[in-house]
Formats: structure tokens, sequence, C-alpha cells
């Protein structure tokens, strides 16, 4: 503080940041990339470890003797389904009822706002069923819930073999003490979301469901089962939900736990044990991922049923134990393996680092408008330093923000009159309109100014560039808050480019670096890299098309979930890379 | 024995109108559970209101007896339950409670402090059942002014003298069954409460107990009153989970006893067997019973009797263990005409929707209820949002009775008489905001939530036979508990679930980091502000550089005038 009241060394230390800001910029950003990286070296992480003691792994029952009937229900369950040609409702009612549980079904519907190419639907209807295992001597105020969702083609049955077993198996002990739920729901996240909003009484996104008869109190906890082969080798933790909701640490280490102790490889996605970033910033909201107000996790691939189903035993135990919400433990974390995970205190700094270059340039400019270059001797020069014209800077802002808003609605709104006029599908047409959006965004007329003040200044774009470089800050600090990949990715490839473009840059080649540096250029690559990563690498044509039906399946997962990407990058983060394309053509 | 028994009568010849009546009703369920319900009722003839100082107890416990003279109490009704009555798939229970502890009292129009002598009755009622009774204090206190009204004799309405309370989060074990068994007059030792070994009882879906005190008449024309203590014990067994599926039960399979006597000092000790869903029950010992016909709830059943106090029920083993076996069960089960159900709509720690449906399953009645609902003051209830929806269109209701909460002194109370159609749904709503509790005022980091206890319905709900009104008449203690007005209609009070809501709550590691933050922007910021304020400024003499102040000597030496 000393530094700061004392006007000779403030002005030292000002010119020291103004004058090395672009090394200190390009350190920080190198600093950040590499702590990030950092981040995946073992000894730099912390081991998991369980902060619940009520959840701790031991005093539990090892064994589940009725694996092979939990098979054959599932193969029932199968011909049933087969059958039936989708949900076997009134069998699912039988069999729970029969297992002795109170049993309730749920109806939905929801049209969807275009077709879903991927999932080949379009008017969506379909009946949840579950069914409430009561617990002894409990008022109704807490429940678990363990759903199986019912997968069209032989996908899953055993899931709902497995959940029936359980059922059954878990009617048989007397020492519950909150209520389980065991739900099957149609069209996966569809039928959960109808079944989570029935069950909460809210309705966020538009879906019909018939309400619920029967509950058990407010969820504790959830898993999901999806299963598909008898015998498998592995079990795979699935922790991401909606908008990079995570589940309790806690959960996913007891259930690493169980795995351990038992001896089944256990993986997260797909990986097993060597440190591997979740690099699927982006990607977050394209997965098939449980969402919801509650956090939810999914496994699937469970080892064989038979010798498996005793750690999702043990896991319900568990929770069945606590005593308190899950309130310890992390709920901010990476999980570079199992059996490690990085919390928020760690992975932190290494977006700081990228955001204080942004900062320091906005303090740059500030400095530079503060104190103008002396140019001339005589006053002529004077006169010209009036204050920067506020319509001049509000006029791009305005603009860039009607692209985004333009981006954001009239894919859905235009696609009935782009099927008329173009020969191309309705999932087609509104991903082509968002990208013909974006791609005429770079069109919009970018010197305004001069129409309204005549003459560019160059105080100006300094200006417009200090609000979007504090702009951009604080979108990409509250969306690494939120979403930490998300966000870092984002920072990765905007702040560079934030940072150095000027008026005064060539022309061609930084606008190609912008367009490369993109949004849009970002998830294409983020695609092909994540195709990489799992091993199956694409040609161009198809990751082009896998990048259209990601774009898709983003604007879907936005008005069917609530997922917040999309509009996210349309209305926020465009706009703002809009404001940049403004400055580098600024005149 | 033979001593007891004349002991025994020597005692009711000098004091005829003391009474005690032992009762255990079975009832196997639709579902597969079997329902025991055990009732005890001693009944004394005193008047200790007027001055009496009474002090030769006989059956009444002596503890309950000063704590009516002490309290003034003119009825006192307290219920320990664990675990939640199924009401779809059991029926009515015979005494419906809510879960967790429950007590209302009416005391005497004498009371002045009415307020005070509730505190200090709980805690002491707090220490006779050793439970948590002492948390009872003004934040969890109501006056109904409709739902409870006196069930024994007295015509005193005034509800000031009305106290209501429950603890949805009482947890009930064994060290509370202890203490309620030692109000019976034989323990126990003897009698049906030999049945009641706590490991047999708590391993069941439903357990609940009760003690109600109340003045009622002694005889037809009401020229004397006497008081009564009826304790009950309703236990629900689950049979899936112990018998593998097979419908069958015993005496000792549920209770791990048998009886081989009734109490001695008990007037009548019964066992009522319910048979009407099971017609072609098949006894394992052929044992003589008397099969009554009574009406409950509503419904005509049919009862096998067996009495204890009889010589030959227990047969040539000197030991009664009744088995029943029965085929499966056939047809549906009389489906009770009121239901309600209860939960928290929304999700997020700012506001809620607190939901209340009651269902009417009556073909073509409409009856009225009366709902009761006692809301804590921290979860802000929005009166002007609540709505009364049956069919899809607004039901007004005819009487509602509102008392807004005070922050940490009263909850809110909200009393409505609503008209229910036949065979409809309807849905009370009424929107909440959580609050923000002070910091001390947090339960501690382990917790589950905060509760808000069970809502009342209260309703005469159409009968589907005659329902008797004599009220004098012998009757099996479980149906004689509720007084019946009329033939038409019974009085059915059922409790929905308790809710568990979660409040905002900070992190309380926070304060740490605050206390930290704080001190260094305090340091940091003060110190500075503190410098510059203290500090006097001058213009520096700028200290010329050495080759300067030598040039300078140099030129002063020379005349001439120094360098700036």
């Amino acid at each position: 503080m000393g530094l700061l009241s004392d006007p000779n060394r403030r002005r030292a230390l000002i010119n020291l940041l103004t004058r090395l800001n672009a090394p200190i910029c390009a350190v920080c950003y190198i600093a950040g990339v590499a702590w990030f990286m950092g981040l995946a070296f073992e000894p730099f992480t912390l081991r998991t470890y369980m902060s619940e003691n009520a959840m701790g792994s031991t005093m539990v029952e090892e064994r589940f003797p009725a694996g092979e009937r939990a098979l054959a229900t599932g193969r029932e369950f199968a011909a049933h389904k087969k059958r039936a040609g989708g949900m076997p409702v009134d069998w699912l009612v039988k069999t729970m009822q029969s297992r002795g549980l109170e049993v309730f079904t749920q109806k939905f519907s929801r049209t969807l706002p275009f077709p879903d190419e991927n999932k080949e639907r379009y008017m969506v209807k379909g009946t949840n069923v579950y069914g409430i295992l009561r617990a002894p001597r409990a008022p109704r105020t807490e429940a678990l819930v363990l759903t199986a969702p019912c997968s069209p083609g032989d996908d899953n049955n055993q899931a709902v073999g497995l959940l029936l077993g359980l059922a059954q198996y878990f009617r048989n002990q007397i020492y519950w003490a909150k209520d389980i739920i065991f739900l099957v729901n149609e069209h996966d996240l569809i039928g959960m979301q109808a079944w989570l909003e029935g069950y909460h009484h809210t309705n966020t996104t538009g879906i019909d469901w018939s309400p619920l008869q029967g509950r058990g109190g407010s969820i504790q906890a959830a898993l999901s089962l999806e299963l598909s082969s008898d015998i498998i080798t592995s079990l795979d933790l699935v922790l991401e939900g909606l908008n990079g909701q995570l589940p309790n640490l806690d959960l996913a280490n007891l259930f690493y736990a169980f795995c351990q102790k038992i001896g089944v490889t256990c993986t997260i996605q797909g990986k097993p044990c060597c440190p591997d970033h979740d690099a699927d910033g982006n990607e977050a909201s394209q997965r098939p991922t449980m969402g919801g107000p509650r956090a939810f996790f999914t496994c699937h691939h469970c080892w064989q049923v038979r010798t498996n189903d005793f750690s999702f035993i043990n896991q319900i135990l568990k929770l069945n134990n606590l005593l308190e919400r899950l309130h310890q433990s992390y709920f901010f974390y990476l999980m570079p393996s199992l059996s490690h995970f990085v919390s928020i205190g760690y992975y932190m700094p290494a977006f700081g680092l990228l955001a204080v270059i942004l900062l320091l340039r906005a303090l740059d400019l500030w400095v530079q408008l503060a104190t103008p270059p002396v140019r001339t001797e005589d006053g002529i020069a004077d006169l010209e330093q009036s204050s920067p014209e506020v319509l001049s800077v509000l006029t791009p802002l305005v603009i860039s923000h009607l692209t985004g808003a333009a981006l954001y609605f009239f894919p859905i709104q235009f696609q009935a009159t782009a099927v008329e006029h173009f020969p191309v599908s309705e999932s087609e047409a509104v991903v082509l309109t968002a990208i013909a959006i974006y791609t005429a965004g770079l069109a919009l007329p970018h010197n305004t100014h001069r129409l309204l003040s005549g003459e560019g200044v160059e105080q100006d774009w300094r200006v417009l560039k200090l609000i979007a470089v504090l702009y951009m800050a604080v979108l990409l600090g509250c969306t690494a808050l939120i979403n930490f990949s998300l966000g870092f990715i984002l920072a990765l490839t905007l702040v560079p480019m934030a940072a150095f473009i000027t008026p005064h840059r060539p022309k061609v080649l930084s606008a190609f670096i912008m367009v490369i540096l993109s949004p849009a250029c970002t998830l294409l690559f983020l695609v092909f890299f994540f195709q990489d990563l799992q091993e199956i690498p694409v040609s161009f044509e198809d990751g082009w098309m896998l990048f259209l039906s990601v774009i898709s399946q983003g604007i879907l997962d936005h008005s069917l979930y609530g997922s917040l990407v999309y509009p996210l990058i349309a209305l926020m983060v465009y706009p703002c890379w809009l404001l940049f394309w403004n400055i580098l053509f600024w005149k | 024995m033979r001593y007891v028994h004349d002991l025994q009568l020597l005692v009711t010849l000098t004091h005829p109108k003391d009474d005690f009546q032992e009762e255990l009703v079975i009832r196997p369920l639709q579902s597969g559970d079997v329902y025991a319900s055990f009732q005890f009722r001693t009944l004394w003839e005193t008047d200790f209101m007027k001055g009496n100082k009474v002090s030769h107890y006989r059956l009444f416990p002596k503890s309950l007896g000063q704590v009516i003279s002490k309290f003034s109490v003119r009825e006192l009704h307290i219920s320990f339950t664990q675990g939640y009555w199924r009401t779809m798939q059991w029926g009515q229970p015979f005494m419906p409670s809510p879960p967790g502890a429950e007590l209302w009292v009416w005391f005497q129009d004498s009371v002045t402090d009415v307020d005070g002598t509730w505190k200090e009755l709980t805690n002491v009622l707090s220490g006779i059942f050793c439970a948590s009774l002492n948390f009872i204090d003004s934040t969890n206190t109501v006056q109904p002014s409709a739902s409870f009204k006196p069930l024994g004799i007295g015509n005193v309405t005034d509800h000031r003298f009305l106290r209501y309370a429950t603890l949805p989060r009482e947890i009930v074990c064994t060290e509370n069954l202890t203490p309620w068994k030692k109000l019976l007059p034989c323990g126990s030792k003897a009698g049906l409460a030999v049945l009641m070994k706590s490991e047999k009882l708590f391993h069941s879906s439903f357990h609940s107990q009760a003690v109600h005190i109340r003045p009622v008449c002694q005889d037809s024309e009401c020229t004397t009153t006497s008081w009564e203590l009826r304790q009950t014990l309703n236990v629900v067994f689950d049979l899936h989970t112990s018998g593998q599926g097979k419908r069958e039960w015993s005496l000792f399979k549920m209770f791990s006893r048998t009886l081989t006597e009734a109490c001695p000092l008990a007037s009548s000790s019964k066992i009522y067997i319910d048979i009407t869903d099971n017609p072609q029950v098949s006894f394992l010992h052929n044992i003589l019973s008397l099969k009554i016909q009574a009406v409950v709830l509503g419904d005509r059943r049919t009862f096998s009797v067996y009495d204890l106090t009889e010589a030959n029920t227990f047969g040539s083993m000197r030991s009664l263990n009744l088995l029943i076996r029965w085929k499966s069960s056939e047809g549906d089960m009389l489906r009770p005409l009121l239901h309600a159900e209860r939960y928290v709509a929304g999700y997020g720690l700012q506001t809620g929707e607190i939901h209340t449906l009651m269902y009417n399953y009556h073909p073509f009645r409409s009856f009225p209820i009366l709902l009761l609902d006692s809301v804590p003051w921290y979860l802000r209830l929005y009166i002007h949002t609540l709505t009364v929806t049956s069919k899809g269109k607004d039901n007004k209701p005819s009487y509602i009775h509102y008392q807004p909460s005070k922050d940490r002194v009263r909850p809110h109370l909200l009393e409505m008489l609503v008209q229910l159609p036949p065979n409809s749904v309807t849905e009370v709503t009424v929107q909440f905001e959580r609050a923000l509790l002070k910091w001390t005022e947090y339960t501690p980091d382990p917790n589950h939530g905060f509760y808000v206890g069970s809502s009342v319905i209260s309703a005469l709900v159409p009968s589907m036979v005659a329902m008797d009104t004599n009220n004098t008449k012998e009757r099996p203690l479980f149906s004689s508990f509720f007084p019946c007005k009329e033939e038409s209609s019974y009085f059915v009070r059922i409790y929905t679930e308790p809710l568990l809501v979660n409040l905002p709550t900070p992190d309380f590691s926070m304060p740490y980091n605050v206390i930290c933050l704080t001190c260094t922007v305090v340091a940091v910021g003060y110190g500075s502000l503190y410098n510059l304020l203290t500090r006097s400024f001058q213009i520096e003499e700028p200290n010329p550089r050495l080759a300067k102040r030598i040039a300078n000597v140099i030129r002063r030496l020379r005349g001439v005038p120094p360098l700036a």
C-alpha cells in the first residue's frame, strides 16, 4: 500500500507494468498452461479420501445371492420389451408389485423443437414406472433413487434385471432408514427429466407430464445403472452432470473403494489408470449425461452381474447409513484418475494466470487512456482530446449482442421457412442457419462510429477494447467457476486473441488467426481432438458431420434439459468475440 | 395365586370404583402385514380438581395422577410414533398418530398462566417418558381453534386452554417404552404386556405408543365422572421380510412370547382377531372362541374373541399361542375413504411450495374436513398464494383461521374447513420462502435438514354402515375411543407425512476465512490510510549530485551563480 500511496513509486510500478506488459502476459500464459499440465502429475494432486465417516467401506455384506435370478429377469424383460415394442409397462408394474413395492406410473410427452436425427425422435411419448420400497419405521422424509433407463434395442436389459433383482433383495432386509425408489425410465434423459420435474412439481423445460401419485421425501442421492452385457470386464464411472455439475466426491470415492476391495477394474471416462485430463469442456453438454436438480451419476459397463452387484448394495447401504445430508467432501474437483483428485484451490490458479492477462491489458489500456501521449507541443491536439463518444462504443456493443440474440433465436424460429426454400431436413436447417448467422456476423458494419461522429478517433477503439477485455474477464471468470473445463478451454483460445488484437495489426493474418480461435472453430477442433483421445480418429468429412450433429445436440440439450452452453456461447461469448473482430477492422 | 385373588377381592370391596381392562386386537392386513393394537384402560373415580388432596393411588399410576392434579390438566394426549401409517395399504388405524412425538393438552379453566403451566408440564412429561419433550417451546406450540376438541366430557371449547405441539424429529426407542410399560398396573410381568418385548416391537414397520387421559362418565346418566387413562400401543409387523411370503402368523412368531395368564388386576382381558377378510382361517389350537361383530371406522368387522380371564382359554398346555394360516388374499381391501399426502415442490434454497393433497374416494358423498397446518417460522408462508382447488376448480374454504408467525416466537397456524367433493382430489398449495437464520440457530453441521410437522386432517366421514351411538354400552376398547354422535358418520383423524426442508446454510468454515481476509484488509487499508493522514508532507529538496555539488563549490569560489 505504501507502494501505491507514493506517487513516484506508483508511477514506477505502472511504468514497469506497461513497459513489460507483453512479456508478462506471455509468461502468465505459459505459466497458466504449464500449471494446468502439472495437475496431471501425481505428486501435485491429492489422494482421494472419504470425508464422511458414515460411508466408510466397512461393515457391509459382500454377497448378492440373486445374481442368476437378476440375469433371468433381465432376459424376461428383454422378451417383454420386444413383444411390447417399447417399454413393457404392465409387466414392469406387475413384477414390481410382486416384489412388494408400491408401484406408480407417470406418463409424459414432449415435442422436440426439431427432429433429433441422432436418436430419430420428434414427438416423444413415454411412461416411467417406479416402485417405492418404504423404509420401515421411517416417516417418508428421505429417499434414495436407483434408476435404469429402458433403452431402445437390446441395450440395458441387464440393468433393468439387476434393478428388479436388487428390489427383491432389498425388500427382504429390515435395516432401511430411507425410502428407496426404483425407477425404470423411458427415453433416457427426457424420461428422467419428466420424472424429476414431476417429483419436484416444477416445469422448467416444457415437458407435459402426469402428476406423480407417490413420493418418498427429499431425494438424498441417486445412482443410475447402465449394463448391456452379461459379462463385461470393468466398471466405468461417469461423473459429469449437466452444465458441469459434479456429484459429491464421496460418492465417487466410495464407488472406487468398493471396486478396489473386490478387485474389479474401475475406470473413469474409459481410462483405467493413466492420469488424463478431462478436456471435454464444450463437449460436456453434448454427451449423454444425467442431469437434473440433483447431481446424478451413471455407471455403465458393469462387471459380471453375479459378483459385482453387491457393490451397489454396499453403496446403497452406505447411503442409507448417512445420518446427514451429503455436505462434506468436495463438490468442485477434477479427477485425473480415480485415486487422485484436484480440488478447486489447486486448479483455479491455472485459470487465474490466464485471466490476469486480460486484467493487465485492461490496466495498460487504462493508463494509455488516462495519460495521452504528448504528440505535439501546441494546444490543437489537446482540443481533440475530447471524451470518447458514448455512441461510438455503445453501437458495436448493441450490434454484436443483437447478432448473438439472432444466433440464439433464429435457427429454431425460421426452420420451417428454411425447409421450404432449401432441400434440407429440419435438423440440418437449424444447424446451417446457425452457422450462416454466425458467419454473417463477421460481415456486419464495423465502422458505425464513422457515420455517427465523422472520423474515428484513436481513443475510441481503446475504450471499446478496454470494455471488451473487462467483459471477457468477467465472462470467463464466471464460466470457470461454474464449469471449469468449459471456462478454461475458452480462456485458452480467447485470451491470447483478446490480448493482442489492435487495428494496427496486419489485417489478413490477424483475421485468419481470429477465425481459427473463434468459439465455433474451437468446437470443431475439439471434435477431432476428442475422437483422437477416444482412439477413433475420423476423416474430415466425418468430423464435419460430427460437428454439425454436436451443434444440433447442443441446441436440443438447451431446449430439452436446460443446458446452458448454447445460450452462453450465442448470447455472451460470440458477441464478445465480435467486439474484438470489430476492433481489428477499426478505421 | 389364590392369595393374590383373595387380596384383590378385598381391595375391590373397599374401593370398588377402580377398574382396569386390557385388550389386544390383531388384524391381518391386505398387504401381508399384521397389525397388532394393544389397549389398556384404567378407570379411576376420583375428583382431585376441587382442591381435594388425593394421596391414595391403586391402579392409576401415581406419577400421572400427580401431574394431572398439579398442572390442572383436563385432558392429556401424548403419542410417540416411529414410522408412518400407510393408509392406502393398511386402512385406517384405530388410534391415529403422527411420526415423532405429539402432545396436546386441555387445561382446566382455573389455570391463569397457561403458557407457564404448559412449559412446566412438558418438562415434567419429558422426564416421565424419557423423551425430548422439553424441546417444546413457544416456537412449535399452537392453539388450534377447531381441530382438537376435547374427547372427554366437558363443554370447554375456549381454545385459550388448549396447547398442541409436535416434534417430528423425535426418535422412539426402548427407553421410551420402558417408562410407558411401568404405568401399567401389572407392569410387563403379567397379562398382555408380557408380549411387549422391545427387540420384537422395534423390528417392525410401524410402532406407536400413546397415553390418553380424559374425564369420562361413569354411567349413562353421567352423575359421576371418573378419570380414564388409556395406554395404547400399535405395531405393524412386516411378514414379508420375516415370513418368506408365507401367510401365517402366531403370537410366538410376532412377539417371541406366549401368554400364560391375564393380568390379575384386570376386570377384562381379551384378544380380538379380525377374521373379516379371511373367513377360511385355520387355527392351530382348537380353542373355543366367541365370534362378535363390531362396527369400527365405518365398517362392520367380525372378530373372534379369546377371553384370557377364563382358564380354559389356555388349554392343557397352560399357555396360549394363537397361530393362524390363511390362503392368499382375495378381494380388495376396503379402500379408505379419506387419504392425504403432502410434499414440498420446487428446488433450490430460496423458495418452495407446500402441496397438500386430500383424496375423497367416496363415490357420491362430499364431506367437510378440517385441515390444520402448523409451519415453523423459518418457512415464511406467503398466505396470499394459498390456493385450494378440487377438480380443477377453485374450492373456497368456508372457514379459515390463520395466525401469522412471529420470528423466533411462534409458528404459523393455518386451519381451514374445506368441503371435499365426491371422488376427487383437493389440492392445497401455499408458497414459502426459506429464512436465513442467525448463526447460532443452525443445527450442527451433520444434519438432515429442518423438519416440518405433519398436517392434521380431522373429518366426519360418511359411514357405509350405521355407527353405534350408544356410548355407555359395553364395547371393545378399540371401537370406543372417539365418541360417536350420529349414526351416519364416524370421526377420522389422519396425519400427513412430515416434511424435510433444507434452509440456506452458510459454509461455517467461512468465518475463519472472513476473519483472515478482513484482518488483512483492515491492516493494509487502514495502515496506509493512517500513514497518509499522520505523515507530514514536505517538498523534498532535490539532493544535487556529487559532480554538481563540486561544480557549484568551484563556481561559488569563482563568484559565478551556482547551477540549478
